[in-house]
């Protein structure tokens, strides 16, 4: 998962003056002293922060979680964020063109913020309005799974990362194929850095950007289970898709993504993390997962997998059910395509959607699970299910909706299960 | 070390279980304060589930789990903060030594007695706010009381555990007096003032959130200065938990004005009684309840001149507000503050040596705090197109301790005679009759995503869930 945003924009995380009560709890849990204060206001370093979301949950009165799109020559400054009364309104796609971030930069850097982060803005609409939208996002977890190991977090400040060697580095797509997806290895020798399936790590390319910044840390979800992605070893997986063209096809090189796919064994690379403490696979044996996802969304859904697989070899998940909806637009573009085909079909009931197959009608994932109601409705009556989301934000509320559709259909109240889901750590949303 | 563990009988992180002497001795406590929570606890509330915040462990992503609880079941238990092995003392006169992890025999006294002075405010506001349940103007409102309470409850629990781990047999006996001492008691009541008074009704408790854990902050911040490592850590914590007490404060008054406003410009009138008339609560009343907490709780921070203070800071054991963010030496010697006294009728400024004045200097950081709160209710009504605007008193206004007890003063600062204090007091002190009237409002409203017609509802949910979630179950 690339959660990259490219060079020029950012969001910027802002506090609003007008809800914070100035109570310091963000300054006081901020891993990487990115917070600040006046007599006035809290304020957030841009160049500090690096989207942890450590703060948001901490924060009494919500006023931490807002984010604004802007080029990052124009990032505001903590000096003008100290005299605000208000939050500024949104840069228009004029403005921002004016800057020269074109409406698809934007684009990506709103959804660069993690789907959390959007629940505030969404709910508020939601109370503002008499029928409100469907806020897929309400019903993505904060909580792990209740049988979830221990998630050891903020390990590595993005002032003191540490350093990793890459031990592999392959193409994990069809070779020559446009969209290459490499799947990197990074050894940490003697370095403790413990992580589960379902967390991500930082990485921070060399060099400075165009204003002479150093460049943000680049998030990406690892690939690995956790005891590595060689059994023993401390090292870990990414799946890291390189980006060479933006969404209208001009040419752009992806600061992190080229510099990733072009490391060579016996690079040192520096990491920061590991982050996330929610998205975690259930331990208990009798626990089904569920994993919907796209892209290099797949990542962590390789992790939970490969470790299920790793367990079933020991006899201990023979209760537990995996089922995956995996979306790509052509099946060259699946990263693991051949490893997947190869996993046992009672271990893994895979479905792949391809929505650019020439002379096929496009699929999605969300119809591929309104192909398998059936089997989906009985792991939403069982408690023991957990339902795992990664991959393009376009692919959240659909995923959410097809969801709600089998409940329904299976005449179960959604707003039981989709609370309970949400309550009991079960359904976790992670798109960019 | 930062993960609490759930499965003991008393949760920790602080390895309970190696130190049997100390397991027992808090197991023995622990019936004691169940008892108490039965007794003087939220009325009525024995069969609601709440959707609570819990603790699981110290770290950002731990510290805020939500979820239904019964509130008798809730985990209270002892968390604190990592420790960094190689902390300084970094003020006063043991300045650059290692903190201390246990207590110098010579502090002995004193940190006890800042102990069990903070210990005895936590379960005196749960007495305090005992019968606000029956008369809550949302459910989300409700929910928000509840937090506050199983906290406070919790924060007993902090200090009671460092009564029992560092002061031997009279730190037992203190903890037990802890749970006997009840607010307002006549013949055994709550060490400080502000913690015998009555908080009769939701506007009461809004302001009093508002600033009198307010308070809380600003102790809780100077004794996470300590030089005795244990308190430091454990108020660094308890720190985390005040901000929400002092949010429910803030926005709750803030939503009591937005619909006060509301009223005023649907009826376009700024006469109180007709506000009241149509049930909302007219800004005069709002003025006088503000004047009485803030007096009431500036008084907390006891003398303006305190030897007692000198020493507290001089020893390591209270340090000031942020002081590891000022750049002055940390030990104050022949250094002077500004203290105020009446002289001839007047108010006036007199030069004081700064360690005495060290009780002033907090509560002057406290005031600088409460009345940027207070620019942001005002914002409110400036928004709602209304021109009154609500202010902090006089310093001096209404005090009960230090050198201006006792002395008569206008809100706006003008030492006044015993006449005009008689004639004016219901003017700018909460009547009889303001606190009968704000009763009269108090009907219980608990339907999710109903509101009383007195306050507005809020602009978001607790933990990002939907003004109208069920917030707390009835059983």
């Amino acid at each position: 998962m690339d959660m990259a945003v490219e060079a020029g924009v950012i969001k910027q995380h802002l506090i609003d003056p007008e809800i914070c009560i100035r109570c310091n709890t963000c300054e006081a849990t901020c891993p990487v002293n990115a917070i600040t204060h006046d007599d006035n206001n809290y304020v957030v370093r841009a160049d500090v922060c690096n989207g942890c979301m450590a703060c948001i949950s901490p924060c009494p009165t919500g006023s931490i979680d807002n984010w604004r799109t802007m080029p990052l020559v124009r990032a505001y400054t903590i000096e003008e964020q100290l005299t605000w009364e208000s939050l500024p309104a949104e840069l228009s796609p004029e403005e921002l063109e004016a800057a020269g971030v074109s409406a698809e930069a934007a684009g990506d850097a709103a959804a660069a913020v993690p789907a959390q982060t959007q629940a505030q803005a969404q709910a508020q609409a939601a109370v503002e309005s008499v029928e409100p939208a469907f806020n897929s996002a309400q019903y993505g977890a904060s909580v792990p799974p209740w049988s979830a190991a221990h998630a050891y977090t903020n390990l590595f400040a993005p002032k003191a990362p540490t350093t990793a060697t890459v031990v592999g580095n392959f193409n994990c797509t069809e070779a020559g194929f446009d969209s290459e997806t490499h799947h990197i290895v990074l050894d940490f020798g003697m370095v403790p850095f413990p992580v589960l399936e379902g967390q991500s790590i930082g990485i921070v390319p060399p060099g400075v950007d165009a204003i002479g910044k150093r460049h943000h840390a680049r998030q990406y979800s690892v690939a690995s289970p956790r005891n590595g992605e060689r059994p023993g070893y401390n090292n870990v997986s990414l799946t890291v898709k390189r980006v060479t063209e933006d969404h209208q096809g001009d040419p752009v090189r992806g600061v992190c993504s080229n510099y990733v796919c072009d490391l060579k064994v016996g690079d040192t690379v520096q990491v920061v993390g590991p982050f996330g403490s929610s998205f975690l696979m259930p331990n208990h044996p009798r626990s089904h997962i569920v994993m919907i996802c796209t892209g290099t969304g797949s990542a962590p859904m390789r992790a939970m997998t490969e470790w299920r697989r790793r367990l079933r070899k020991s006899g201990k998940f023979e209760g537990g059910k995996l089922m995956l909806f995996f979306g790509a637009r052509t099946q060259q573009e699946l990263p693991y395509f051949g490893p997947l085909q190869s996993l046992p079909k009672d271990f893994i009931d895979i479905n792949l959607a391809f929505s650019r197959t020439p002379g096929s009608p496009k699929r999605y994932v969300q119809d591929l699970m309104r192909e398998r109601a059936a089997d989906l409705a009985a792991l939403l009556k069982d408690g023991s299910s957990h339902f795992y989301v990664c991959g393009l934000k376009s692919m959240e509320e659909g995923v959410v909706l097809a969801l709600r559709d089998v409940a329904k259909e299976a005449g179960l109240d959604w707003d039981t299960v989709g609370a309970a889901l949400k309550r009991e750590g079960r359904l976790h949303l992670e798109t960019y | 070390m930062s993960t609490i563990n759930y499965s003991e009988k008393i949760p920790n992180n602080v390895n309970l279980g190696e130190d049997r002497t100390l397991q027992r001795a808090l197991e023995g406590w622990q019936p004691n304060f169940i008892n108490w929570w039965d007794d003087v606890g939220p009325e009525g509330s024995t069969n609601h589930e709440v959707y609570l915040r819990t603790a699981v462990s110290v770290d950002p992503q731990g510290w805020a789990q939500f979820g239904h609880v019964k509130m008798r079941d809730y985990r209270w238990g002892i968390f604190l903060n990592p420790g960094d092995a190689n902390r300084e003392v970094h003020f006063g006169d043991h300045k650059g030594e290692k903190a201390w992890q246990d207590v110098p025999g010579e502090h002995r006294a004193n940190l006890r007695r800042i102990i069990v002075t903070q210990g005895d405010t936590e379960p005196a506001s749960v007495e305090q706010q005992r019968h606000l349940g029956l008369t809550a103007p949302s459910m989300y409102d409700l929910r928000n009381l509840f937090q506050i309470n199983v906290e406070e409850g919790r924060h007993l629990w902090a200090m009671v555990y460092l009564l029992h781990k560092h002061f031997g047999r009279d730190g037992r006996e203190e903890a037990e007096a802890l749970l006997q001492r009840t607010s307002g008691d006549v013949d055994n009541p709550r060490i400080l003032g502000a913690f015998n008074e009555k908080t009769p009704d939701w506007l009461a408790f809004f302001m009093f959130t508002y600033f009198t854990d307010r308070d809380g902050k600003f102790q809780l911040a100077a004794l996470a200065e300590s030089a005795f490592d244990p308190l430091a850590r454990t108020t660094k914590f308890m720190l985390t938990e005040e901000a929400h007490h002092m949010f429910v404060g803030e926005s709750g008054v803030s939503r009591v004005l937005a619909r006060t406003a509301q009223v005023m410009n649907e009826l376009k009138t700024d006469d109180p009684q007709k506000v009241r008339a149509a049930g909302a609560i007219d800004l005069p009343t709002i003025q006088r309840y503000l004047n009485f907490h803030y007096s009431v709780t500036i008084d907390l921070f006891g003398a303006d001149q305190s030897s007692n203070a000198a020493i507290f800071y001089s020893s390591g054991l209270k340090g000031r507000y942020e002081e590891g963010k000022r750049t002055d030496d940390h030990v104050l010697k022949g250094q002077t503050y500004k203290v105020l006294e009446v002289k001839d009728g007047q108010l006036v400024e007199k030069d004081v040596p700064m360690l005495n004045a060290l009780n002033e200097v907090l509560r002057d950081d406290f005031i600088k705090d409460s009345m940027a709160g207070v620019g942001r209710w005002n914002k409110v009504l400036e928004k709602a197109g209304i021109p009154t605007r609500l202010a902090v008193p006089h310093k001096a206004f209404n005090r009960q301790i230090g050198a201006l007890a006792g002395i008569k003063m206008s809100p706006d600062g003008r030492v006044v005679n015993e006449i005009e204090w008689a004639a004016k007091r219901n003017e700018w002190l909460p009547s009889a009759e303001d606190f009968a009237f704000v009763a009269s409002l108090m009907g219980r409203v608990v339907e999710p995503g109903k509101f009383a017609g007195w306050i507005s509802p809020p602009v978001m949910g607790i933990n990002r869930q939907p003004v109208d979630f069920e917030y707390v179950r009835f059983g």
